[in-house]
């Protein structure tokens, strides 16, 4: 618990079949900061955020290798995957609402974590949604289904929901890219508010994004990363040719 | 201009051409939908004539004599019937198809040779399940003509159509819904429970009504087990269904008008419960969706 870092990578391989998807990853993710995981498409970016939760247990033949640590507890040795997952809560790309009301959507995830009461869930799913930004929008509503929401909302609706299961990072997979600009917007917004109570961890192909809400930047390519350092840094002085090719458009 | 006005020529010819063409297809496509029509509507006119005068209240008595050719214990059995096998079929069915799509490996030994014999046992004729329940519930178990071998023999005729049903229906609940959960720190139970079923019921319900369709007409699978006698039956008893009924006042020529009048209750009840589940679909289609 004394080290800043919410996360340590050490030496991570990671094999679908005989792909070698992740080479060699060495990585430090402070705790209460944005970092921001950008690089072209099919570089490995969600193959390594689903690592941080072992999402990727789900994928057949997926093969993982090296060493992940959360607050200096290897994640792939002894632990409750279920609970690794309580405490590393992941927003999609699509946004994902269960076919249910607002307010189960929310619940769900601390019903699953063993809140009963009625109170102390109205309570969690009302300080979830207003975190989330979106309370004013659906309280008149909280019974009506998820599904009747806009795009922008239900991705919203998908971060009270992680919010509500209480987790102490945020893993978020291209958030705003089926979102409209102002959508993109409030969620910018919203996670440079949650960053106080979370480390977050938001994968996006958009560099203005990444620049305006991330406090470090981490650059794949081809499942290595070329470079890793504060977004200030990584966006005026690139140490690597291909991180500034990159990041000025002229790659891919 | 010339050149123009040529063309201008060749689209029209080959407008009228495509033009006879597209009519001609037109033609044999409403005429199919108008065939198709008016046979199920002659087939139904004809049985409701037939049938709606030959009602008499004496149909529905609670007794069956040879006199008065009662049909209210044929119905009452065949709700027993369908309740019956139903609690046999639906939860075997169901939990099957729950272990080969969210437990199974996908694509692994096991889940094809389940595929397979599910596949082969639903194009089985009815009547080889009504003989094998004669040889198998009736004389090896013991049961004799009675509703429960009947019960097993449908049970076990309608379990691939439940299992396939199933299995479609909860395979085309998307991924991401099983993701969402996961990512939340829900294990599969709870995934699979509160999550993927809720989804999938609606595919799961239609199967259990195309399950009910085919025990309420079944004959071929009735004749051997549960035999044939017009009595409220229990389940130790043996019991006619109506269809079953239908078929032997039929087919032994006597009661030929007794046996259109039951054929439009069999008609009525088939359309009730079709009614009923699109109705059931809906409302819990609307209650989540
Ligand atoms: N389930 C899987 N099985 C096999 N290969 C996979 C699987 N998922 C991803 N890959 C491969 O791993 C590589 C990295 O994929 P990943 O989805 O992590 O890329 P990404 O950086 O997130 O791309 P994008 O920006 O398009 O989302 C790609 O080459 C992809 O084809
Ligand atoms: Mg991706």
């Amino acid at each position: 618990m004394n080290s800043p870092n919410a996360f340590e990578v050490r030496g991570m391989n990671l094999h679908y079949g005989s792909f070698h998807a992740l080479k060699n990853i060495h990585l430090d993710i402070p705790r209460n900061q944005i970092t921001a995981l950008i690089g072209p498409s099919g570089c490995g970016k969600s193959t390594f955020l689903r690592s941080l939760n072992r999402m990727n247990d789900l994928v057949e033949g997926c093969r993982i290798d090296g060493d992940i640590r959360m607050d200096g507890e290897d994640i792939y040795g002894k632990i409750d995957v279920n609970h690794l997952r309580k405490r590393v809560g992941m927003v999609f790309q699509k946004p994902n609402p269960f076919p249910m009301s607002i307010y189960d959507n929310v619940a769900y995830g601390p019903r699953t974590h063993g809140v009963k009461s009625k109170a102390q869930l109205d309570a969690l799913v009302e300080k979830s949604l207003k975190d989330a930004a979106i309370w004013d929008e659906v309280k008149d509503r909280l019974k009506k289904s998820a599904l009747g929401l806009s795009g922008g909302q239900q991705q919203r609706l998908c971060i009270a929901r992680a919010l509500a299961a209480q987790p102490e990072t945020i893993l978020m997979d291209e958030p705003t890219s089926a979102l409209d600009p102002i959508s993109t917007s409030h969620i910018e917004e919203l996670a440079l508010t949650l960053k106080d109570q979370y480390t977050i961890i938001i994968v996006t192909h958009n560099m203005q994004q990444a620049a305006r809400i991330s406090d470090r930047t981490v650059f794949f390519l081809l499942g290595e990363v070329i470079e890793s350092g504060e977004t200030e840094q990584i966006f005026s002085s690139p140490a690597d040719k291909r991180t500034e090719d990159y990041i000025t458009g002229r790659f891919g | 201009m010339k050149i123009l006005c040529k063309h201008k020529r060749m689209i029209s010819v080959f407008l009228r051409r495509y033009h006879v063409g597209s009519r001609l297809l037109n033609f044999v496509v409403h005429a199919a939908a108008a065939v198709t029509v008016l046979v199920l509507g002659f087939l139904v006119a004809y049985i409701v004539v037939r049938g709606v005068p030959n009602l008499r209240p004496s149909l529905f008595a609670l007794q069956y004599t040879s006199d008065n050719q009662s049909m209210l214990p044929a119905i009452i059995n065949t709700c027993t019937m369908t309740v019956v096998s139903l609690l046999l079929a639906v939860p075997f069915g169901v939990g099957a198809a729950i272990y080969l799509t969210e437990y199974a490996r996908r694509g692994s030994r096991l889940t094809r040779l389940v595929q397979m014999t599910t596949q082969t046992l639903s194009g089985i004729p009815s009547i080889v399940y009504g003989l094998f329940g004669m040889l198998m519930f009736n004389s090896a178990l013991q049961l004799g003509y009675s509703m429960l071998s009947g019960a097993l023999t449908l049970a076990i005729m309608i379990l691939p159509l439940i299992m396939r049903t199933t299995q479609e229906a909860l395979s085309a609940v998307p991924d991401m819904y099983r993701e969402g959960s996961f990512g939340l720190g829900a294990g599969k139970l709870r995934t699979v429970f509160s999550v993927v079923l809720p989804s999938a019921m609606p595919g799961i319900l239609s199967g259990v009504i195309l399950a009910i369709g085919r025990i309420v007409g079944e004959t071929a699978a009735l004749m051997y087990t549960s035999g044939t006698v017009a009595k409220v039956a229990g389940l130790m008893d043996s019991g006619t269904t109506l269809a079953l009924h239908m078929y032997k006042q039929a087919s032994e020529g006597l009661y030929l008008n007794e046996a259109y009048a039951t054929s439009v209750v069999l008609l009525a009840l088939v359309l009730l419960i079709n009614l009923l589940s699109a109705k059931a679909a809906k409302l819990m289609v609307k209650g989540r969706g």
